[in-house]
């Protein structure tokens, strides 16, 4: 098992070597950072100031240390837009963007649980074949169209909710949370839901499959057979042996809805890291993308490692050389 | 193998299938005669009057003969971009899956015939690709090249999607590969080449056809939130995700025709493509992982 974990870290470490070796070449060789920096109405010396400042004038092997030193260090550079460094910027948008992709798992795989094993005990009841139905859609039509449809519906023609923005937040340590305000739950809904809404459909359709294969089993006939009620039956014993892969989706989930985030953030204006990335990227600014990538791409090495220990608990049929 | 009266006829007979497949047809046609059927050529800047902005549809009060559906915020009419924008999703949908297609298949070729260190090297890096989410990455490529246009967002979606080719190709030929017929060419001395080309691609090349019918929808989807976000196609090419994104914000002026159009006509496109590649599995039914 400990083996299993520490090759797996070496396989999440050379990932991450390869991302960085990624953004430092964006960083040192796309555009032109002196010239971002300095503005264009700089005199030469400031330009070759700058320039051996950056560290630019030496070989690239040197450079990519630094930067990989830098970087242990937290310093992702300074945004060219702000012009203050760039990972507190993106840091300061973790909690919205957590807290919106968290939410949306709940939505996903609590409703879309339900409804799968509602579908997969009754598949010919009408109510379960609409819902069915309904996660086809779900799954077909792009995120952006159903949170438009959800903006018109529920806040322009009901005017039940707020179109954009977080609402009223509090700040609890180095975290601000939207959750404990009436106001922040109002905006967190409509966001959370589209996002949720794809992920959901998969939910769903995964546990339906998995339980309507489980229903089949020998075991569970005999205990219907010794006269167990079949409410019994499906929550205590299918169900059970079914969330083991609903598990390891709903963990691999995490890490599409952080990803759908940015298409859910620009839509409503949440406040977090997927909208800051799409600004930063209509900006050109390098090191705030820079940054933004090295952030995901350990939160995904993180996610992925997490999944494969869980799946290794759940699971013990499964031995891992 | 392939029945072709028998894929036929289950065709014919699943109106699904049929309905999905005349949408596509129809969609298609309108989009290859974007020229011939439009009004007005959006891409040409100096037709535009600003005066034209926002008119409503021809039905409403207001509303023109020469701008049936209405016309955006640039005083493009609505029709026109449509059918532009719909050639934008199937010109690129359909090069990034058969982009992703080649690229998928030769190196699923050379991993599955070759084995050994290649064939490590080829799965570890398909493997990293997958830990990340296709639309991550390719709008990360391009958020960081920096090029707006039809070429990069082939490219960045192709770079994403190449993985599933090559895991199914490998597949299909390491299956191949132990029958006897392949033992047999190399007994009689032909050459890799050969043996690649004439035997194992022909016989493995099947099953990648379905996958790419599946991922058609996904690209076309992908393209379109890509403009959405504003890195896939530049804002003077329309394609319907950038005609959505310049058209919801003119909602709350309850200003509804600039996005309902072309969020109608990429609902309906994808439904169909998604119904018909969803009947293509179930109906060829191949291993797909």
């Amino acid at each position: 098992m400990l083996r299993y974990v520490c090759k797996r870290l070496s396989q999440g470490f050379f990932v991450l070597a390869g991302v960085s070796f990624f953004c430092f070449l964006i960083f040192q060789y796309m555009g032109d950072p002196v010239l971002a920096l300095v503005g264009m109405d700089a005199t030469p010396a400031q330009i070759a100031d700058t320039t051996q400042r950056l560290g630019l004038d030496r070989p690239w092997y040197e450079q990519y240390l630094a930067f990989i030193a830098n970087v242990s260090r937290g310093d992702f550079g300074i945004s060219y837009l702000t012009k203050t460094p760039a990972l507190p910027l993106v840091l300061k948008r973790v909690p919205a963007t957590m807290e919106l992709a968290v939410m949306a798992m709940l939505v996903a795989t609590g409703l879309g649980g339900c409804i799968g094993v509602l579908a997969a005990v009754r598949p010919h009841w009408r109510v379960s074949r609409a819902l069915m139905l309904f996660s086809l859609a779900g799954i077909s039509l792009p995120t952006f169209l159903i949170a438009i449809l959800c903006i018109y519906l529920f806040c322009i023609v009901l005017g039940w909710l707020p179109p954009f923005g977080r609402g009223e937040v509090i700040r609890i340590g180095f975290w601000d949370t939207g959750l404990f305000t009436n106001d922040g739950w109002r905006h967190i809904v409509l966001p959370m839901t589209t996002l949720g809404l794809f992920q959901l459909s998969m939910s769903a359709r995964v546990l339906r499959g998995e339980m309507m294969e489980v229903m089949l089993e020998d075991y569970i006939r005999t205990a219907r057979a010794k006269g167990l009620s079949i409410g019994a039956v499906v929550w205590r014993h299918a169900l059970k042996n079914a969330l083991i892969p609903f598990v390891t989706i709903a963990g691999l989930q995490l890490g599409q809805l952080i990803a759908f985030s940015i298409v859910t953030e620009t839509v409503f204006q949440w406040p977090g890291m997927g909208a800051l990335l799409i600004a930063s990227i209509g900006q050109n600014d390098q090191p705030v993308v820079v940054t933004y990538i090295m952030l995901v791409a350990v939160l995904f090495v993180l996610i992925n490692l997490c999944v494969d220990i869980l799946y290794f608990f759940l699971n013990p049929k499964i031995s891992y050389v | 193998m392939f029945d072709r009266a028998r894929f036929l006829r289950h065709f014919s007979r699943s109106p699904l299938a049929v309905s999905s497949a005349a949408i596509l047809l129809v969609f298609l046609v309108a989009a290859v005669c974007a020229p011939l059927f439009a009004p007005h050529d959006p891409y040409d800047l100096t037709s535009l009057q600003l005066t034209d902005r926002l008119k409503p549809p021809m039905w409403m009060p207001g509303g023109s003969d020469s701008f049936p559906l209405g016309t955006d915020d640039q005083g493009r009419g609505i029709l026109s971009a449509i059918l532009y924008g719909m050639r934008a999703s199937f010109l690129i949908g359909a090069g990034a899956v058969f982009l992703a297609f080649c690229v998928g298949a030769a190196l699923g070729l050379v991993a599955g015939f070759f084995g050994g260190r290649l064939d490590a090297l080829i799965g570890r890096v398909a493997d990293v690709m997958l830990s990340f989410p296709a639309f991550l990455l390719a709008l990360l490529l391009l958020g960081i090249a920096r090029q707006r246009g039809a070429i990069p967002v082939i490219l960045a979606i192709a770079a994403t999607f190449w993985v599933r080719y090559c895991r199914v190709m490998r597949g299909n030929v390491l299956r191949e590969s132990k029958k006897e017929y392949i033992e047999a060419a190399k007994v009689m001395g032909a050459s890799h080449m050969r043996i690649i080309f004439r035997h194992l691609l022909p016989n493995s090349v099947a099953t990648l056809f379905v996958v790419a019918a599946v991922d058609l929808g996904m690209v076309i989807v992908l393209e379109a939130t890509l403009s959405f976000l504003g890195v896939g196609l530049p804002l003077t090419s329309p394609s319907l995700g950038m005609l959505i994104a310049s058209g919801y914000q003119y909602l709350y002026a309850s200003i509804w025709w600039p996005v309902f159009f072309p969020a109608l006509v990429l609902a309906i496109l994808v439904l169909a493509i998604n119904l018909l590649g969803d009947w293509l599995r179930r109906e060829l039914n191949p291993r797909m992982y």
